[in-house]
């Protein structure tokens, strides 16, 4: 899959999934570029990919690559220069019409789950509350009790009254994917989640990852640096000078 | 599940130091605004007390100043200028007066007054007449006057008190040297009549050779025409009306002044506040982009850091609000004190009332202001980008 090109990646018997695979989002041509000052950054030089239900996705490279700027687009968190991308065949971005931040909100809550290298936990708030915190601005049904449920999926049950400045840095990117979670995403991204940790626990995070994909199907994008990391995803693209590679 | 107002008041208890001392500003505000209004309202109706339990709506008195005149009404200074007593006679034949009163207002000094010596006041009055006007005087000890040349005073409560008078007692007259008897003392009033000396007019008379009055105090019938009496009073030679509305003006323009600097002082320190608050404010929000921004990626829509921001401030002002009416509750009396103290006529009772009500509108008030100056801030955050800011903290 490079600079244009779609690859449509069918299943992958080592994860154990389902046939009953739906595209869940696919893009074409995505380009995004930048101005610094007068010089034109061609962050992404038109990326075609699409991702399936339940695949779990790592996108690889060296910095200012484009992974990021990548999921950022995938994630609607940003309007692209050019391209196309659906969402279970509902066109989200196309035609250089630049979607309004209140409407890329209702897909985000919708349909994304976000974690990030620095775990944005608010420190004043209990692992608990941290977690629930989604919740207070929007609520998918059948919500109750989930975030018990999903700290102690996490091994976070002894935690959940602790505040975010009492636990390791591994149990914080845990209450923050508990925390991404708790909505019921469709799609989970995370960006360098394993950026803070040691190598024990990026693998220890890792694994948590790979279970949510394994055990609940979740769809599952992913940036990192790290190469141990992104061998535990079914499938890695490599991204280079804005493009995408899938080995 | 958190409620965001949940979120909002832990966000407060980041930075406690700041949010203490954001609450502090708006706390002082909200007491010097409390305790203005009350004084507004206190004041007002101390004078209302004093003036209508002076028992006469209006007096007559010889030409001169009327703020000296307002001022002799109710302190009982020395009556400069003299009238006739026949005057009372003719004006208890005009058709709206009830009943008409003289009085004569003398002072002495006193050399054994206080640590250099002081204006003793004696009111001369009529057992006949002036006893009726002031229907709520109860006797302590003792009664009025036996007759109209009796050697006898009456005293009031305070009057009694610093003298150290009990019924039956003499007292000297300074300057003239003449003994009289204590023959009533007064319960306290509340008016300025509770540091009054009342001798019987003709003895006063006697005493300081004359036999001429300084006021003539005068009671309207119910529903009379004030304004017409007043006005044909004023066709008398040599004559001044006060009436009851005049005096009340004349102290409230004197008082003004004050009021009005006060009030600038509490409109300062509530602009003050609501600086102090937008500042805090929109300092939280800078240092929370990255935290606005993941909110913004778990579905918090504009709108809704808008409210949270909004509602960080609503706790700071309604805090404030609350703990500052608190103080000028607690601290009601040394804002009294204080008030006497620098007032040009600060009448009897309470100066500073604050009731429920006031303490309700004053939070009100301060909530108000309070979301006003938080409105910047809650829109500058509710306007963040998720990408920006995410980006900012990598």
């Amino acid at each position: 899959m490079e600079g244009g090109q779609s690859a449509a990646i069918g299943n992958d018997p080592e994860r154990g999934m389902t046939s009953q695979k739906g595209i869940t989002l696919e893009a074409r041509g995505l380009r995004r570029t930048y101005q610094r000052g007068t010089e034109e950054i061609h962050a992404l030089d038109g990326v075609s990919l699409k991702i399936q239900e339940a695949d779990f996705i790592s996108f690889t490279g060296p910095s200012g690559s484009g992974k990021t700027t990548l999921v950022n687009l995938l994630g609607c968190l940003d309007n692209p220069t050019a391209g196309e991308l659906d969402l279970d065949s509902r066109r989200i971005f196309g035609g250089g019409k630049i979607v309004s931040e209140r409407k890329l909100t209702r897909i985000r809550r919708e349909v994304f789950g976000y974690i990030f290298q620095n775990f944005y936990l608010i420190p004043t708030l209990t692992v608990r509350e941290n977690v629930t915190l989604p919740l207070a601005f929007y609520r998918k049904p059948g919500t109750d009790g989930e975030a018990e449920k999903l700290l102690s999926m996490l091994g976070l049950e002894h935690r959940m009254n602790h505040l975010p400045g009492e636990i390791s840095g591994g149990e914080m990117q845990r209450a923050s994917i508990a925390r991404a979670l708790i909505n019921r995403p469709k799609i989970l991204l995370a960006d360098e989640p394993t950026g803070s940790l040691d190598t024990k626990r990026t693998m220890e995070i890792g694994e948590v990852l790979r279970h949510l994909n394994r055990s609940a199907g979740l769809t599952i994008v992913m940036v990192t640096h790290n190469a141990n990391l992104a061998k535990l995803a079914g499938r890695v693209i490599e991204m280079r000078d804005g493009r995408a590679h899938e080995g | 599940m958190i409620s965001p107002f949940q979120i909002a008041y832990k966000n407060l208890l980041r930075d406690r130091v700041r949010t203490l001392l954001t609450l502090g500003g708006i706390m002082l505000a909200s007491w010097v605004l409390v305790s203005l209004l009350g004084f507004n309202r206190g004041y007002e109706r101390a004078l209302d007390h004093d003036i209508d339990n002076m028992g006469y709506q209006l007096m007559v008195m010889a030409k001169g100043c009327p703020y000296e005149a307002a001022t002799l009404m109710l302190q009982g200074g020395t009556g400069l200028r003299y009238i006739e007593r026949s005057m009372v006679d003719s004006i208890s034949r005009e058709p709206e007066v009830e009943q008409a009163t003289p009085i004569l207002m003398q002072a002495y000094f006193d050399p054994n007054k206080g640590e250099s010596g002081g204006i003793a006041g004696y009111f001369g009055v009529e057992a006949a007449t002036f006893p009726a006007m002031k229907p709520f005087y109860r006797f302590r000890k003792g009664g009025w006057f036996q007759s109209e040349n009796a050697a006898e005073v009456v005293m009031g409560f305070e009057a009694a008190e610093l003298e150290q008078r009990e019924v039956g007692d003499m007292t000297l007259v300074p300057e003239k040297n003449v003994q009289l008897k204590v023959v009533g003392i007064l319960e306290r009033t509340g008016t300025q009549d509770d540091g009054t000396i009342f001798v019987p007019l003709k003895t006063l008379q006697n005493i300081s050779e004359t036999d001429k009055i300084t006021t003539i105090g005068i009671r309207v019938k119910k529903g009379a025409d004030v304004a017409g009496l007043e006005g044909r009073l004023y066709q008398l030679p040599n004559v001044q009306v006060v009436s009851f509305s005049q005096v009340k003006q004349t102290i409230m323009t004197l008082v003004s002044t004050t009021r009005v600097m006060v009030f600038s002082i509490a409109v300062i320190a509530l602009l003050i506040a609501m600086a102090g608050v937008a500042n805090t404010v929109l300092m939280s929000v800078v240092e929370r982009l990255q935290e606005i921004g993941v909110l913004k990626t778990m579905g918090a829509m504009p709108s809704d850091i808008f409210l949270l921001v909004w509602t960080e401030t609503l706790i700071l002002c309604t805090g404030g609000g609350i703990a500052g009416v608190g103080l000028a509750f607690a601290f009601a009396r040394a804002a009294d004190a204080l008030a006497r103290r620098v007032l040009p006529y600060a009448p009897k009772g309470g100066l500073v009332e604050i009731d429920l009500k006031l303490a309700l509108l004053t939070i009100g008030v301060v909530g108000v202001v309070g979301l006003l100056s938080g409105a910047y801030p809650a829109w500058k955050a509710g306007r963040v980008r998720p990408l920006e800011t995410i980006r900012s903290a990598v």
